[in-house]
């Protein structure tokens, strides 16, 4: 394994994504960022196996159109985090911010606070890949808004009323777990709740225990918990739109 | 996409320009250099009881004109070249000058809406004048360019202050100028905006039945006026004017047990409500004022740390100023975060 470490204090995004280029093309298997605070696009489109371990806020965009590597933030990440990402692991020892995993295709996100607003919006799923977000904290308002497929999950470790409005507003694929109650107000249109199976329970169980490894929390008390399943009441709601078939 | 950041030291103290600036310049991947600009609290005690009119020129003539203008209307106890340093990024399009004015006796009753009367009139009648900013102690310094170049240019660093904020515009909808940069200002309130106000027309139609004119062809110039029509002139808390800008959704206020108080302000205030994404900074003399549309389709985060508390669309900008915070967080849609100064009276 080939460490790079670089301390990115006062470094613009741009000269810092040439630098995390040229170490990858260099053979470096882990690279570690210090004091990095609001550098945007980092890892972004990187397609190798490589580990970015980011001390900081790391900024907008945060491993947009990833395709593989894995990422770990210690602090919080700003907006739009893995925007259209492919491939790949990300896990925040923070909070995430507005449009978490936006149009994210495949590979998983896991948060250890609270996330923002829109999270999980356009997330889409082809065959064998689907994408993940996890988030132990609570969400904001259009939760899963637009959702396409993929699996958003909201662990509300605080137990806190979940008060995210428009949960799923025009969700045609993929579904939203809500541990706790979502009150019939709160969903979106075309959203719906309905009941958890086998399958549902056993897809939650792994994932809070995956959660629980990345951040040290016993998952047992989580996934022994109630969740709401929210899920698209169609998956084609403008199929008649223009046509009658 | 606009970059907008503020601060304010709740017990008073004072700070230079150095900050503010440095947080502003976190955020120029947001803007770009057509508008530049700052306001400061607290920064001419020497002339603490004057209303400080902050202005850009065109040309002498411009300048003769409001002088005379003036004159007529309110005693100039001092006026001078707001001072600059030559910046080779900006051009020296405008002449910005500052007058320290008292309100004649006669209409000490009444000084703010004089005042209010008073800026009109030069936005509205005196060709190539604008008043850029019209508080006591406290002042807007705006220009076309990087925020970074505009703190060079009206030499930022140099002024004390015990609340800031900075914006770096994108210009969308409309010309990037120096009196379409932010802050947009009436007496002493000061806005900063990032997004668009959709309901531009309705909002302006209704400030200019109570006497405000929109001069300075941006959007954002109604906020400044709408918080001075709403809080200082109908006596409603900063809570309020908010609730009447953002506020809840109908399906909200139905099930909301405060129903028939939102009924009642969005049926009353129905043309103030603001439509379209922002995110906003308001400031007068006592406190600091963030908020955003209710559906938040634009970032904005706060901090504190001790007596201070901070407001910026990026974390990060913050955190340059101040790595380690008491609280990092992001505020609720619709929910303003108001800090107000501890010895503030009144609303």
């Amino acid at each position: 394994m080939k460490e790079v470490v670089i301390d990115s204090k006062g470094i613009h995004y741009k000269v810092l994504n040439f630098m995390i280029e040229d170490a990858i093309n260099a053979g470096a298997t882990k690279i570690v960022l210090e004091n990095v605070n609001g550098q945007r696009f980092l890892l972004d489109g990187v397609n190798a196996d490589v580990e970015l371990e980011v001390h900081g806020t790391a900024g907008d965009d945060l491993a947009a159109f990833m395709n593989g590597p894995r990422v770990t933030v210690y602090g919080n990440v700003q907006d739009g985090v893995g925007n259209t990402m492919n491939r790949g692991l990300v896990v925040i020892h923070g909070d995430g911010r507005d449009i978490v995993g936006h149009s994210m295709r495949g590979g998983k996100i896991f948060v250890k606070g609270d996330v923002g607003y829109r999270v999980g919006i356009h997330m889409k799923q082809y065959e064998d890949n689907y994408p993940v977000v996890v988030a132990g904290g609570t969400a904001m308002d259009f939760l899963g808004e637009y959702m396409a497929g993929g699996v958003v999950l909201i662990l509300n470790i605080g137990d806190a009323p979940f008060t995210g409005d428009w949960v799923g507003t025009g969700i045609h694929g993929g579904v939203i777990y809500v541990r706790g109650d979502v009150p019939e107000f709160l969903l979106g249109i075309g959203a719906k709740a309905t009941d958890l199976e086998a399958s549902d329970k056993k897809l939650i169980k792994e994932l809070a225990e995956e959660y629980g490894r990345y951040f040290g929390v016993d998952p047992k008390p989580i996934y022994e918990s109630r969740f709401t399943k929210i899920v698209p009441i169609s998956h084609r709601p403008y199929a008649k739109m223009y046509t009658d078939d | 996409m606009c970059g907008l950041g503020g601060f304010i030291n709740k017990d008073g103290k004072k700070v230079d320009g150095t900050a503010i600036t440095t947080m502003g310049g976190m955020m120029e991947a947001r803007y770009d250099e057509r508008g530049g600009g700052f306001a400061a609290y607290g920064i001419y005690p020497n002339h603490s009881d004057q209303y400080a009119l902050h202005l850009l020129f065109d040309d002498e003539r411009a300048r003769e004109a409001t002088e005379e203008y003036l004159k007529d209307r309110v005693n100039i106890v001092k006026d001078e070249c707001i001072p600059t340093a030559s910046v080779k990024e900006i051009a020296p399009v405008h002449v910005p000058w500052r007058y320290f004015i008292d309100v004649p006796e006669d209409f000490e009753a009444v000084e703010a809406d004089f005042l209010v009367d008073t800026v009109m009139k030069i936005n509205g009648s005196i060709p190539g004048a604008f008043v850029i900013s019209s508080g006591k102690n406290m002042g807007v310094f705006k220009a076309t360019g990087l925020p970074r170049n505009v703190a060079a240019l009206f030499k930022i660093s140099d002024y004390k202050a015990y609340a800031w904020s900075v914006h770096g515009r994108f210009p969308t909808n409309t010309q990037g100028w120096w009196g379409g940069a932010h802050p947009f200002n009436i007496l002493d309130w000061s806005v900063v905006h990032n997004g668009e106000i959709s309901s531009y027309g309705t909002n302006k139609r209704y400030l200019e039945m109570h006497g405000y004119e929109c001069k300075l062809r941006t959007d954002t110039e109604v906020v400044a006026y709408l918080f001075d029509l709403l809080v200082r002139k109908h006596g409603l808390s900063a809570e309020v004017a908010c609730s009447i800008m953002s506020p809840p959704f109908w399906k909200n206020i139905d099930r909301s047990d405060k129903r028939e108080y939102y009924e009642a302000l969005r049926m009353t205030y129905a043309p103030a409500m603001l439509n379209g994404p922002f995110a906003i900074i308001v400031n007068n003399k006592d406190s600091m004022i963030a908020f955003n549309d209710r559906i938040k389709l634009r970032p904005l985060i706060a901090a504190e740390l001790g007596e201070t508390t901070f407001v910026a669309s990026e974390e990060a900008a913050i955190r340059e100023i101040e790595p380690e915070l008491d609280r990092v967080w992001a505020p609720r849609a619709g929910s303003p975060v108001i800090a107000r100064l501890n010895n503030a009276g009144g609303k």
